[in-house]
């Protein structure tokens, strides 16, 4: 029998007199002999061998990871149970465990040993897929519309800026514009095709010209950043969509790289400098803070809403930035900020991380409910009007979310939009002009 | 087993087609693995799963970039990848099924998958025209080919919806129409790696062969009707499309 297979024998004597004392029934409960501590190395040896995974096995199990892990508040996760899992015999490769890591790294924010999963999941999940294992056919989809297409949604790469024509402003395409910009804005997949995302992408196009900034886009150049899918392990696909940015990103002459998207940032700022691309890379909210002295007069008209603001965990955790989403949010009239309880560091992940994205109904068959819909009730509990994101994954996984978790009152904007409503007039911005 | 499958490179129809003179002007697009190429390709690898043997890639490599496709069966489990080196982008299907037959005839295969049609030319040549260069039999529109003694059964699809169950002594070809599973994912990380260490067999095209064909003028079809957008209330369209099923007398 192994160690998981074994359960905890209750002994209780109906009627035991100790010393004169009745101690009878559950007084005198104790468990049965069993074993606790005879475990078997192999299968964290095996991850720990895997290049990246190595630390895995510096695991002392004080569980501090548990409670801040997001899956484990809606399921049974955490770094420590996986490698608890482990010493029992659990081959992570071939488990559904592999998947469900975001790597939000809120686990590896209070590890004392550094256990670090943002590290571990991707090497182990590479080894899973090129050894032909079970991966979620719904994230194999998300690959194999990147790997053809450009972008996970597997939309059209021709139809890549296509969204501009919603924009009510010019954007202009960097290879059309033949000499050197400011800003290069790389726009991302979601904000390119997805219909709310592509809300947001119109928004920042009408900020950025508003302030004057001298911008660009890449137009149908631009492929998808592939981040999120080096993090479910396809490195090679990554690898492949890397080589093709950076020699495009390089095609052009500019100063300054603004990313509508954390997973973005992320790959661009942290890991495409491993493949020789080291320009400034900075988010949109980074970005326009910089311009909050030209942005308040613009912003004429209040957004009466009591607003609560989500951390991206690739914005907060994995890039530092928590205050420029709220200044950005208070600089709008009319608008109240409120916190959640786990906020900032201790921000909770929303799913969508570390390819979570493209595996929503594998991950909803593994836990009590999805970490987006948590999330969204605890938007609600604030009694805030509007969830503001910063990220181009959240907007759709939060409206859903607040419609499975009967909170459809709550509405879910990017902070972009929220910034567009407050300088054009909610009017306005709820009926664009037909372009 | 020994089976041959065909790979086509097309261009892709995802990208607007641009014309020069009287052909697609095949510098400015994007070529592509023709999709029932990848029906017939996890068809092989089914196969070779359930019986063993071996599979070989080969196709026509009309703009010098066939080696990623090569590459990509390698990883879904091709055992052997072969190219002839044509550099002809705009090579028909009967140029092709000529080069074809020229370098799978010296392989002996028990079996030819090829897509039962390619997005190109839509002509659904390729298949027959190679069985005649190699004087084998033809089937067309097939699916779920499953081998036994060397005979394979497998269900062709006909017009109307109707379907057959054929029984077919190898050798043959046979033009693929889908795969029993859909295909597999091949990780580029796989692909990658692959593409170190891989061997690609280079053949040069032998034998001539002309479809007679001669194009007189390639355009991009004219647009001649427009989509009526009802627009206004539910109710409001209702109304319309009810008005519109009556008019046409269908309602």
């Amino acid at each position: 029998m192994t160690i998981q297979e074994q359960k905890a024998v209750v002994v209780e004597k109906q009627r035991v007199v100790v010393d004169g004392v009745d101690i009878s029934g559950h007084w005198n409960r104790m468990f049965e002999q069993r074993t606790i501590f005879e475990y078997t190395p192999e299968q964290i040896e095996a991850i720990a061998s895997i290049a990246g995974a190595e630390s895995f096995a510096y695991c002392y199990q004080c569980a501090k990871c548990v409670p801040v892990c997001p899956v484990d508040v809606v399921g049974n996760y955490g770094p420590r149970k996986l490698y608890r899992y482990a010493q029992t015999g659990v081959n992570l490769m071939e488990s559904p465990e592999l998947w469900l890591c975001t790597t939000c790294a809120n686990c590896l924010r209070v590890c004392p040993k550094e256990v670090n999963m943002v590290e571990i999941m991707p090497a182990v999940r590479e080894q899973a897929i090129l050894q032909g294992k079970f991966v979620p056919p719904e994230l194999q989809q998300a690959f194999e519309n990147t790997a053809k297409t450009g972008n996970p949604l597997g939309q059209p790469q021709r139809k890549r800026d296509a969204w501009i024509a919603k924009a009510d402003v010019p954007v202009p395409i960097i290879k059309d514009l033949g000499r050197p910009v400011e800003v290069l804005w790389y726009v991302g997949s979601y904000p390119s095709y997805h219909p709310r995302g592509v809300d947001a992408a119109c928004a920042a196009a009408r900020i950025f010209t508003a302030l004057g900034i001298d911008f660009a886009i890449l137009g149908k150049e631009e492929k998808d950043d592939a981040d999120s899918q080096r993090l479910a392990g396809e490195k090679g696909l990554f690898e492949m969509l890397a080589e093709y940015n950076i020699a495009t990103f390089n095609k052009y002459e500019w100063k300054e790289m603004v990313v509508t998207g954390p997973h973005e940032l992320n790959a661009f700022k942290n890991i495409y400098p491993r493949y020789g691309f080291n320009r400034p890379v900075v988010h949109y909210t980074t970005f326009l803070v910089r311009y909050l002295d030209q942005l308040k007069p613009l912003l004429k008209h209040p957004v009466r809403k009591r607003v609560t603001y989500h951390d991206p965990c690739y914005l907060g955790r994995h890039n530092g930035e928590y205050e420029a989403p709220r200044l950005l949010l208070q600089a709008i009239p009319g608008l109240e900020l409120v916190e959640m309880g786990r906020n900032r560091q201790n921000g909770y992940c929303c799913g969508g991380g570390g390819g979570g994205m493209w595996m929503d109904s594998f991950t909803a068959k593994h836990t009590r409910m999805r970490l987006s819909e948590k999330r969204a009730m605890e938007a609600a509990s604030t009694g805030a009007e509007v969830l503001a994101v910063a990220c181009p994954f959240e907007v759709s996984r939060f409206e859903d979310a607040m419609k499975s978790t009967g909170n459809e009152h709550v509405g879910v904007l990017d902070i972009l939009e929220l910034l567009d409503r407050s300088m054009r007039g909610e009017e306005a911005a709820e009926h664009p002009q037909p372009s | 087993m020994n089976i041959v499958v065909v790979l086509k490179h097309i261009p892709s129809v995802a990208d607007e087609l641009p014309v020069r003179g009287n052909q697609v002007d095949f510098d400015s697009v994007d070529f592509v693995l023709n999709e029932w190429d990848e029906q017939s390709l996890e068809q092989a690898a089914l196969i070779k799963e359930a019986l063993g043997g071996t599979v070989t890639a080969i196709g026509v490599d009309v703009i010098g970039e066939l080696d990623n496709l090569l590459h990509l069966a390698l990883a879904k489990g091709a055992d052997r990848a072969v190219k002839i080196a044509a550099d002809d982008a705009g090579a028909d299907s009967h140029r092709q099924a000529k080069w074809l037959s020229e370098a799978i005839r010296p392989m002996a295969p028990d079996l030819v998958l090829v897509g039962v049609q390619a997005s190109n030319d839509i002509d659904g040549q390729l298949g027959p025209l190679l069985a005649a260069y190699l004087d084998l039999p033809y089937i067309g529109v097939v699916s779920s080919i499953e081998v036994q003694d060397g005979t394979a059964l497998m269900n062709k699809e006909f017009a109307g919806g109707f379907g057959a169950r054929y029984s077919v002594r190898l050798p043959f070809v046979a033009g693929v129409q889908v795969a029993p599973k859909p295909p597999r994912y091949a990780p580029v990380s796989k692909i990658r790696q692959i593409a170190q260490t891989a061997k690609i067999e280079v053949l040069e095209p032998s034998g001539e062969a002309d479809s007679g064909l001669v194009f007189r003028k390639v355009a991009p079809p004219v647009v001649s009707g427009h989509a009526e957008m009802i627009e206004g209330s539910p109710k409001e369209i209702a109304a319309r499309l009810v008005a519109l099923l009556k008019e046409r007398g269908l309602a």
